[in-house]
């Protein structure tokens, strides 16, 4: 559906179906350069399950018109105006990456409005090495080829995806293309610029869940160390074989670590 | 700048979309010879027919062979995903089904394949689908052709029988100009030769029984979806952007973005028309096309051997091969085809369709046979088998003469094939009444 947020378009994907407010509801968060079709099947199964469900698209991805915003904290309160316009008190969010610090930071500012957390594919601080952030500035092709070839893991380099048929590289690699001019840099910026991270993990009062891949590349396992300290009892799951984009490369496997704390 | 390296074309070849077997540790992959898979609970089962799950359910939708093949063939193409299925024509009819309904119209060029020629002339009218067929090698005629109605653009990307060249960055701004797909039947020049994705084509259909299975054991089609087209902002497939009834009002644009189109073809056309791929089948294409480069390379090194024989003999009146002098698309097959035109070629003998009759009755390291991309070289006369029912006027129509031979060349040792084109040769001559 298509609501309205800070005068421009916003996009959710809510498997069709209206929101029912005596339901509870899941909010998912691409991550950088995506929309919200890298959510599908997990925004399906949950919608199955009797949740309401809210796959948005962050403003200048996908379907949301506007600008791309710069900082985490701007795009936190992006996601707290969408739950105040579609009349939802609270809900677990569910983020990917660049996703997984916004809902970070609106589990620790915004603790009244959200009952849980699951960060897929996170890390913090999140540095964004200089080679990917000026190449995306530049909105050179070769940011989109560094993180499609880093965001999976060598074994998945070569394929081997249970959603049949479909190519896990070329596919997010046609998503990265379809980005805006400049939406990868605000997104990767973001990233690199949100220095606050552990401080507001430890403010952290609802269930967390981290589902983080084995073979990470972009924010491996190692670099969690702090967040996890940070985050008062974090449930932390750590998926065999998957890399960054866990939501492709290990689907069924994030599903069932989902359920731990939705 | 540039962006770190992806695995090369010989490594895709070999690797992509498989892995050890999870099960045994098998390297190759295995055939997985069933109908069915088991669901661990009923809501797993429930999570699997509802797309949230990566899973299999029944193998006319999706087999874990079948889904290597897919998955290689996407790769090596640069695409986004593809879909197996039972035939190369099952492809076409695949691609076409998912993208329209009774009441549209297809452009194509008049120079495909026979099979394809057929569906679209003759069988898809009869569902309200009609088809212009143009001069291939004329962009404008492409426009030209396009109707209100006009759903696909659709060419070889080298026709039949003549190798006409088709110029797909000319005839995919055409298509996208007129917010319609290109979609190119590559069977003839694998992506060993041939980027069409990277040249602007949309979809790419296959006769997976050809070069890349590569031995003629066979028969199968894969159709490659880039995911480069924009099915919403062109407006002309409700297919894809509109809510699907049969799916729960599935809108396959809004779920599956740059996928949409092949996963519609997965859930409604394999689901209903069923034309999927045997897993066996799936197995020794994937055999095929672990060695694809290798038996690519040596088909053209033989194909120019072959022509250049060909080119000096005095029964031989034309050779039909792109890299060569005289062939109307000589510049456009250098730039978009270097690393060769394939291995299938047409030459015309003098003495007419006894000749032609002769010839081939006198080979015998060819083997007459109608198929194209063995790794036996093989040979066919037109005039008296796939073309019988045609006259003089009606073959000259179709670029075909009465003495015209088509030859696919094979990876036999060029000097064993040069020999029993010698003795075909002779035999032509005679049946011609010449002295030789």
């Amino acid at each position: 559906m298509r609501i309205e947020v800070n005068g421009e378009t916003a996009y959710c994907y809510t498997n069709s179906r209206e929101i029912e407010a005596d339901k509870p509801t899941v909010v998912f968060i691409h991550g950088s350069g995506m929309d919200h079709t890298v959510w599908t099947l997990a925004s399906r199964h949950f919608a199955r399950h009797g949740n309401n469900v809210v796959s948005v698209d962050l403003p200048g991805h996908g379907r949301s018109t506007g600008s791309p915003m710069v900082t985490v904290e701007e795009m936190a309160g992006w996601v707290i105006a969408v739950l105040d316009t579609l009349e939802i008190s609270n809900a677990a969010l569910v983020g990917h990456s660049l996703g997984s610090l916004i809902a970070l930071e609106c589990a620790a500012s915004h603790s009244d409005r959200v009952r849980a957390i699951a960060l897929v594919g996170t890390t913090s601080p999140m540095p964004v090495s200089d080679a990917i952030l000026n190449a995306a500035e530049a909105d050179d092709h070769a940011a989109f080829d560094m993180l499609t070839q880093w965001g999976f893991s060598k074994r998945h380099q070569f394929g081997g995806n249970r959603n049949s048929g479909i190519w896990m590289i070329g596919n997010t690699l046609r998503l990265y293309e379809r980005s805006g001019p400049g939406v990868l840099f605000h997104d990767m910026r973001a990233c690199n610029e949100y220095a606050s991270g552990t401080d507001q993990a430890s403010k952290v009062t609802c269930p967390a869940l981290l589902i983080l891949g084995a073979e990470d590349r972009l924010t491996p396992v190692r670099s969690t160390r702090a967040l996890q300290e940070a985050i008062p009892s974090p449930v932390v799951e750590v998926l065999p074989g998957a890399g960054h984009t866990i939501m492709v490369e290990a689907p069924n496997a994030m599903l069932d670590a989902l359920h731990k704390v939705l | 700048m540039a962006g770190p390296d992806y695995p090369g074309l010989d490594t895709l070849a070999l690797h992509a979309g498989a892995q050890p077997d999870p099960a045994t540790g098998a390297r190759a992959t295995p055939i997985y010879q069933t109908a069915s898979f088991c669901f661990p609970d009923s809501d797993y089962a429930a999570s699997l027919f509802n797309i949230e799950r990566a899973g299999h359910v029944y193998s006319r939708l999706s087999n874990p062979t079948n889904a290597v093949l897919e998955e290689r063939i996407a790769a090596l193409e640069g695409g986004v995903g593809a879909i197996a299925t039972a035939s190369g024509q099952a492809a076409l009819h695949l691609a076409i089904i998912t993208l329209m309904g009774a009441g549209s119209h297809i452009v194509a060029s008049a120079a495909l394949y026979g099979g394809s020629h057929n569906l679209l002339a003759y069988t898809l009218p009869r569902f309200g689908i009609e088809t212009t067929f143009v001069d291939p090698r004329d962009p404008q005629a492409f426009a030209n052709a396009i109707q209100d109605n006009t759903r696909l653009v659709f060419g070889e990307t080298l026709g039949n029988p003549s190798l006409d060249v088709l110029n797909i960055p000319a005839i995919a701004e055409v298509a996208h100009a007129a917010g319609l797909p290109l979609m190119v039947d590559s069977t003839t020049t694998t992506p060993y030769l041939i980027k069409p994705f990277e040249l602007g084509a949309d979809i790419i259909q296959h006769s997976a029984t050809k070069f890349l299975s590569g031995h003629g054991i066979v028969i199968g089609g894969l159709l490659v979806d880039s995911g480069q087209f924009d099915w919403e902002a062109s407006g002309k497939f409700p297919t894809l952007s509109e809510p699907y009834e049969g799916f729960h009002n599935l809108i396959f644009t809004e779920e599956f973005g740059p996928a949409a189109m092949i996963q519609r073809a997965r859930k409604e056309g394999l689901r209903d028309f069923g034309a999927c791929m045997a897993p066996t089948s799936a197995f020794h294409i994937l055999q095929g096309i672990e060695t694809l480069s290798v038996r690519m390379s040596r088909h053209v090194e033989n194909t120019r051997t072959i022509t250049s024989f060909l080119l000096e003999q005095e029964q031989v009146t034309r050779v039909g091969y792109p890299e060569l002098e005289g062939h109307p698309d000589q510049a456009l097959a250098k730039e978009l085809l270097p690393n060769g035109c394939g291995a299938v070629f047409s030459f015309d003998l003098a003495g007419g369709r006894e000749a032609g009759i002769a010839f081939v009755d006198a080979l015998s390291v060819f083997s007459h046979l109608a198929n194209i991309g063995d790794a036996k070289s093989l040979v066919i006369h037109p005039a008296s088998t796939t073309h019988h029912r045609m006259d003089a006027a009606a073959l000259a129509a179709g670029g075909i003469g009465e003495g015209t031979i088509r030859l696919s060349i094979g990876l036999e040792d060029p000097k064993d094939l040069i020999a029993d084109l010698k003795q075909g040769l002779r035999a032509a001559g005679k049946a011609a009444g010449g002295s030789r």
